[in-house]
């Protein structure tokens, strides 16, 4: 019984990891770049709902509503202007340069807010949950998150698959050139792709920030667990990526379960094994790993 | 008029390496080593300590240089290797070793455990081969911070180092980071001059071709590797000796990847001299701004993603393309009647990476 427990805190926390990892794997998948910044990029979205949504005299459980528009906004800029300039030097430049950014942002928040972590109050909400029986406890806050990853994968996938804009997204991701002679604007396209990106870590991040807490040097482990869960899951499958974001989860909890240090170490080990048996991930295709 | 003036006469060209004779520079590097290795007896402590983590930083910002910027491998987890080879130290010095006898045998360490990583790393290409790199470092340091014998997260003080007195440690910390730099700088321009520079630059230039006309590419990047990790565990060892109180948070922080890469970016990637001038400008702004907090690191970061996005050849490679100049060279320069000094005819980097405005970049198929 005490497995089952371990089974359904991973798929709980799967939801979570998910949330993190869609973002990522739709600009590798489109731009072929990784944002080296997108786990900052959920704590900028944390600390705006923390510092900034009070002012609106919103409560702080609806603060998505005004970060995630003003992310998915953000998201758009930032790709017009920074990422695709470093684009069009070389997919190294986009290295140095969205690592440059993450330890930018990281140290701007520590210097502005301090090294304190911060939490969206939700109030009761947070304390809230299902026994199933006497082992197992489902936070609604953790339920929610999981089912809120599944919607966005589900949108995100029908937007690919169904709108006019997701065909040209999935032909650039495809082949540029091609699509580029069939009047698609590349560059637009790669904008929309950065903020649906920007939006869905942003959802990340807020998510974190009510669950548990956000402080200014969260974004790298945010940045390992997105990357983890789109290498297991594999590489250029959103289904997939909720699987990679349950089985990481689930190994974390396996490891906590033994000892509180072996969480995070859990998560990398089967990251590993993956990439040593099984490269392009469970439901990867081998051509996406070039 | 006879014929001959007007067939073209086999025109002489000769193929020079150093512009600067040789012994002009032999001359500066002996005059800096005897400076360096004097300057514990003439400059001021605090200084000494300063030069000591200029030296730290040299060590790491060359490890990088050579990964990224001759070979291609943007690793973001080489304080992976910086805090293996802190807590090698740790390890043999726990065992009764003098630690300044342990820097080696890190080193050592450091360079077996990169073998197989490579093997697991080098199945991922790009940005995702840059964030296992990091994956790596955060499973070592886990594995590092639950062992008790290394006193897990608290820490652990470095034993050994109490006979010397405070002053007599200052100057060997120092001396053992001087040499170690100056090593790596010196095998790191070799390694460069060799077989091993030369594929690496052909690799850069057309990583296909290259392969096609029989470059070990794999095999060359796998040795880079395992030298940027021992670079890196001597610089770990180093550390470990001048703090000495070893902590798994503070010996595998990314911050050392940042600051390596920050340095080598804005000194100049893919030029021997870059990283150590990039090295001085941090050290510079860290000294200026260290009653500012960690706006030192905003600063450098935000110079080093304008320097990426504007001026990617870094502030030794500006200097190098206008003025045609050198201090090391590790290309060859075509010279000649009828063919002007090009400057350099070896590696360049970034060349066949950087296309033009106008087209966007074409991913082509890297094949493994």
């Amino acid at each position: 019984m005490i497995w089952l427990s371990v089974i359904v805190s991973g798929v709980l926390l799967g939801g979570f990891y998910a949330l993190f990892a869609c973002g990522l794997s739709l600009m590798f998948g489109v731009m072929k770049i990784i944002n080296l910044a997108h786990g900052d990029m959920a704590v900028v979205a944390g600390y705006t709902a923390v510092f900034l949504v009070p002012k609106f005299h919103l409560p702080e459980v609806w603060s998505f509503l005004i970060v995630v528009p003003l992310f998915a906004l953000l998201g758009y800029v930032v790709q017009r202007t920074l990422f695709q300039k470093s684009i069009e030097r070389d997919p190294f430049t986009t290295l140095l340069v969205t690592f440059g950014l993450s330890v930018v942002i990281e140290n701007l928040l520590l210097e502005i807010y301090t090294a304190n972590a911060q939490s969206i109050n939700i109030g009761s909400l947070i304390a809230k949950s299902w026994q199933v029986n006497q082992t197992i406890y489902i936070s609604y806050l953790s339920l929610t998150v999981l089912i809120v990853a599944v919607v966005v994968l589900g949108a995100l996938q029908l937007f690919l698959s169904k709108t006019n804009t997701g065909r040209q997204i999935r032909a650039v991701s495809d082949d540029r050139e091609a699509a580029m002679l069939c009047g698609t604007n590349y560059r637009h396209i790669f904008g929309i792709a950065s903020s649906l990106a920007f939006a869905t870590v942003a959802l990340a991040g807020i998510a974190q920030a009510m669950a548990t807490s956000i402080a200014p040097y969260s974004g790298g482990a945010n940045l390992l667990f997105a990357f983890e869960t789109v290498v297991i899951g594999g590489i250029g499958s959103l289904w997939g990526t909720l699987v990679g974001g349950m089985l990481l989860g689930i190994a974390q909890q396996f490891g906590a379960h033994f000892n509180n240090q072996y969480q995070l170490l859990a998560g990398n080990i089967l990251f590993l094994v993956v990439l040593a048996i099984r490269p392009q991930g469970l439901f990867g295709k081998k051509a996406a790993m070039s | 008029m006879s014929v001959e003036d007007l067939t073209p006469v086999d025109q002489a060209i000769t193929v020079k390496r150093n512009q600067i004779p040789v012994a002009y520079t032999l001359a500066g590097a002996a005059v800096l080593v005897v400076f360096f290795t004097w300057a514990p007896w003439i400059l001021p402590a605090s200084a000494v300590t300063i030069l000591m983590n200029f030296f730290i930083l040299v060590i790491m910002a060359t490890m990088w240089n050579l990964l990224a910027g001759y070979a291609g491998m943007v690793s973001i987890g080489q304080q992976c290797f910086i805090g293996l080879g802190a807590y090698a130290t740790l390890y043999f010095a726990i065992k009764g070793m003098d630690p300044f006898v342990a820097i080696p045998l890190a080193v050592v360490v450091c360079a077996v455990i990169a073998y197989p990583v490579t093997y697991l790393l080098f199945r991922l290409r790009g940005g995702y081969f840059s964030v296992a790199t990091w994956v790596v470092a955060d499973s070592a340091m886990l594995i590092i911070g639950s062992i008790a014998f290394f006193g897990g997260g608290t820490g652990h003080y470095l034993p050994g180092l109490t006979n010397l007195s405070f002053k007599v440690l200052g100057h060997d910390t120092y001396l053992a980071a001087w040499f170690v730099a100056l090593f790596v700088v010196v095998a790191t321009y070799i390694l460069l001059r060799s077989r091993m520079g030369l594929v690496l630059s052909s690799v850069r230039d057309n990583e296909v071709a290259s392969r096609s006309s029989g470059a070990k590419v794999t095999s060359t990047r796998r040795t880079i590797f395992i030298v940027a990790a021992a670079g890196c565990g001597a610089a770990g060892a180093v550390l470990a000796i001048s703090q000495p109180f070893i902590q798994t948070g503070n010996e595998f922080n990314l911050q050392w990847a940042a600051e390596m890469l920050f340095a080598s970016m804005i000194g100049g990637l893919g030029t021997i001299e870059g990283p150590i001038l990039g090295c001085v400008i941090f050290f510079v702004l860290q000294q200026s701004l260290q009653n500012y907090g960690a706006w030192y690191l905003i600063i450098f970061g935000a110079v080093a993603v304008g320097v990426a996005i504007w001026q990617p050849r870094g502030i030794w490679g500006f200097i190098r393309d206008t003025f045609h100049f050198e201090l090391l060279p590790v290309g060859y320069r075509v010279i000649g009647a009828g063919v002007r000094d090009q400057g350099r005819a070896g590696i360049s980097p970034w060349r066949g990476l950087r296309p033009t405005k106008s087209t966007p970049p074409i991913e082509d198929a890297d094949s493994p």
